[in-house]
């Protein structure tokens, strides 16, 4: 029971982590119909920015505001400088185009940071386990993650819903040309959704550094589940993301975790044990494949042009 | 396809020339690097032109591609570790297991189009990945070794040098030749018609999904092939020859030589390939160069390096 609650956790924070990179994706691809494999880089540079910031100030909080900031700015400046020519085009040009960025930000950081990967040491009040219920002890860290994701996702709800840019935002998913033609200055509102993107990503990464290494590469695997996440969710939809991310970490985490033991009722223990961690990453590749065959756009698309 | 006199026709041309002559040229100067790595390239050139197939003239935008230099590589690492050496039986079961999977994934990715269709297959090469991580028998992650290449008999020695090279070289040739046919037959040009209109297609009576699921499958085992050429040419087969950055590199190969092109991907395959080699040479950096080079490759270079040559009769 304990360990169903705990796992239970981890699965709703992995869940939450994959939206606020998965959120950045979806509102450049619904805004700017740019497909950017990109977007696991600037979740790995948020986690470098951490690293070395900590480091640099000594002081946790103050770190990590630096490194969102400097992933806002990254953000900013590779739109202005690449992907802007980008929109547009075909998506097979943004996927050649954004490869070759993803190649230039690992070597990138190689050069800079060398090959070995960097830790972020958490501060002495964040190690401390919380009692959540009596007798259920969690890492404050990962609550935090919780909370502040929860945070983020409930301001970025109020932005998009309830603010004008956020509003500008939603016209621009649904009709691009439309929102230029009323006056709007798209290339500024490109821009800053960009920006934002990158900032979610950064926060994403900056987030879970102290829990996995920071590393080279560490952008790519989670930027395939942040694709998943979309495609199930609907390309463009945000709350289609954020159910989905749910869902997705919650299914990864849970078929980790229980998934072998399950196994194990049903096969032999040596067949078990092999191939139990196979099958439980392929799990939601496997939900994705099915949430395609039934609803090829997706469980939530975003509303129709 | 008319075979006039243009500068994409004069660089296939020369290019064919230089690739069979390349034996030659290292056994003359004794650099037997240079066909260690052209054999690698004519194998990548193969993929990429079995991907091109179906990218560049069906439309299909496969990213999954990667897939199946795992499975035919697969094919012949298992028999070989089972102790079956034999390439009469490892080849058809690379190209027949290729086929499998492509008729699989094919038929429930079809159903979707555009960026879905190019997350599905990366989704079912991803599902191919973690499935030969699990493999714990022939060597999960850490990937196998292959102690001997197929054996064919006295036909061909596949560990001479010169020899696999020009069976990898064959196997492209063959290759582009089965493209050109496909490309001009009744069947290519539906498959043509589908990634121009599919609505009129089909309202001309065309079944869309099977001409392209049909498609699919030839492209999965050709692309097979080069998988099982390749675990041959590395003695060694892992889940890495699978993950989703060699489905990009394929891709990369493809429209970086010019995409919907006969020649292109090879073109492409070169150099890519080369271009790595080279820059790695020079710096351990190397994707920082590549990375902007590819950049500047998609803003100012449409159509590909085939594109820039000026534009053949198709099209």
């Amino acid at each position: 029971m304990l360990l169903v609650v705990e796992q239970f956790l981890n699965g709703l924070q992995f869940g939450l982590l994959l939206f606020l990179l998965a959120a950045g994706l979806t509102l450049v691809f619904g805004i700017m119909d740019l497909v950017n494999l990109a977007h696991g880089s600037l979740y790995m540079m948020g986690a470098y920015f951490a690293a070395t910031f900590v480091a640099w100030t000594g002081n946790f909080l103050l770190g990590i505001v630096l490194a969102l900031g400097a992933s806002l700015l990254l953000g900013i400046v590779l739109e202005l400088v690449a992907l802007r020519h980008l929109y547009g085009r075909d998506h097979l040009d943004h996927v050649l185009a954004t490869f070759g960025l993803i190649l230039f930000f690992n070597d990138a950081v190689r050069l800079i940071w060398g090959p070995a990967g960097l830790a972020l040491p958490l501060p002495a009040w964040l190690t401390v386990p919380v009692q959540i219920v009596p007798g259920v002890f969690y890492p404050a860290y990962r609550l935090a993650i919780i909370v502040v994701a929860l945070a983020v996702a409930l301001g970025l709800y109020l932005v998009v819903m309830k603010t004008r840019v956020g509003m500008l935002i939603r016209a621009g998913a649904s009709n691009r040309e439309m929102i230029g033609a009323l006056g709007i200055n798209i290339k500024l509102l490109y821009t800053l959704v960009f920006g934002l993107g990158a900032a979610l990503a950064g926060l994403a990464g900056l987030m879970q550094a102290p829990i996995l290494t920071v590393q080279i590469g560490m952008g790519e695997n989670i930027l395939i589940l942040a694709f998943v996440i979309i495609v199930i969710g609907g390309i463009g939809s945000i709350r289609g993301a954020f159910l989905a991310a749910i869902f997705v970490g919650m299914i990864d985490t849970l078929g980790r975790a229980f998934l072998p033991d399950l196994l194990r009722k049903i096969l032999s223990s040596a067949a078990a044990s092999t191939a139990a961690p196979a099958l439980s990453s392929m799990l939601i590749y496997l939900l994705m494949a099915i949430v395609l065959v039934i609803r090829p756009e997706g469980l939530f698309p975003a509303s129709k042009r | 396809m008319t075979a006039s006199f243009n500068a994409r026709n004069a660089v296939a041309a020369l290019v064919v020339a230089g690739l069979v002559l390349l034996p030659l040229y290292s056994s003359l100067s004794g650099n037997i690097f240079i066909l260690t790595l052209f054999t690698r390239i004519v194998i990548f050139a193969l993929a990429a032109i079995s991907l091109n197939l179906i990218m560049g003239y069906g439309g299909m935008m496969s990213f999954g591609h990667a897939a199946y230099l795992g499975i035919g590589g697969y094919a012949v690492g298992i028999l070989a570790f089972e102790g079956i050496g034999s390439g009469f039986i490892q080849f058809p079961v690379a190209l027949a297991s290729s086929a499998l999977f492509a008729l699989v994934i094919g038929a429930l990715s079809l159903r979707t189009r555009g960026v879905y269709f190019i997350m599905i297959t990366l989704a079912f090469a991803q599902m191919a990945y973690y499935v030969a991580s699990g493999l714990a028998r022939y060597g999960g992650d850490d990937g196998l070794t292959i102690y001997k290449r197929s054996d064919f008999g006295g036909l061909i020695n596949l560990s001479g040098k010169v020899q696999f090279y020009y069976l990898c070289l064959f196997c492209l040739l063959g290759g582009i030749y089965l493209v050109w046919r496909i490309v001009n037959s009744r069947f290519g040009l539906v498959v043509q018609g589908l990634r121009s209109n599919e609505a009129r297609m089909q309202a001309i009576g065309f079944p869309a999904t099977r001409y392209r699921l049909v498609c699919f499958v030839i492209a999965g085992m050709m692309c097979g092939l080069s998988g099982a050429l390749n675990a041959n040419n590395t003695d060694f087969i892992s889940p890495a020859v699978m993950y989703w950055t060699r489905s990009g590199d394929l891709m990369v190969m493809v429209i970086l030589g010019g995409m919907g092109s006969l020649f292109g991907p090879v073109i492409g395959a070169i150099v890519y390939l080369l271009l790595e080699e080279f820059l790695s040479q020079l710096t351990e950096y190397w994707a920082l160069v590549m990375g902007p080079l590819l950049l500047l490759i998609v803003l100012f270079g449409r159509g590909g390096i085939m594109g820039m040559l000026g534009r053949s009769g198709r099209d």
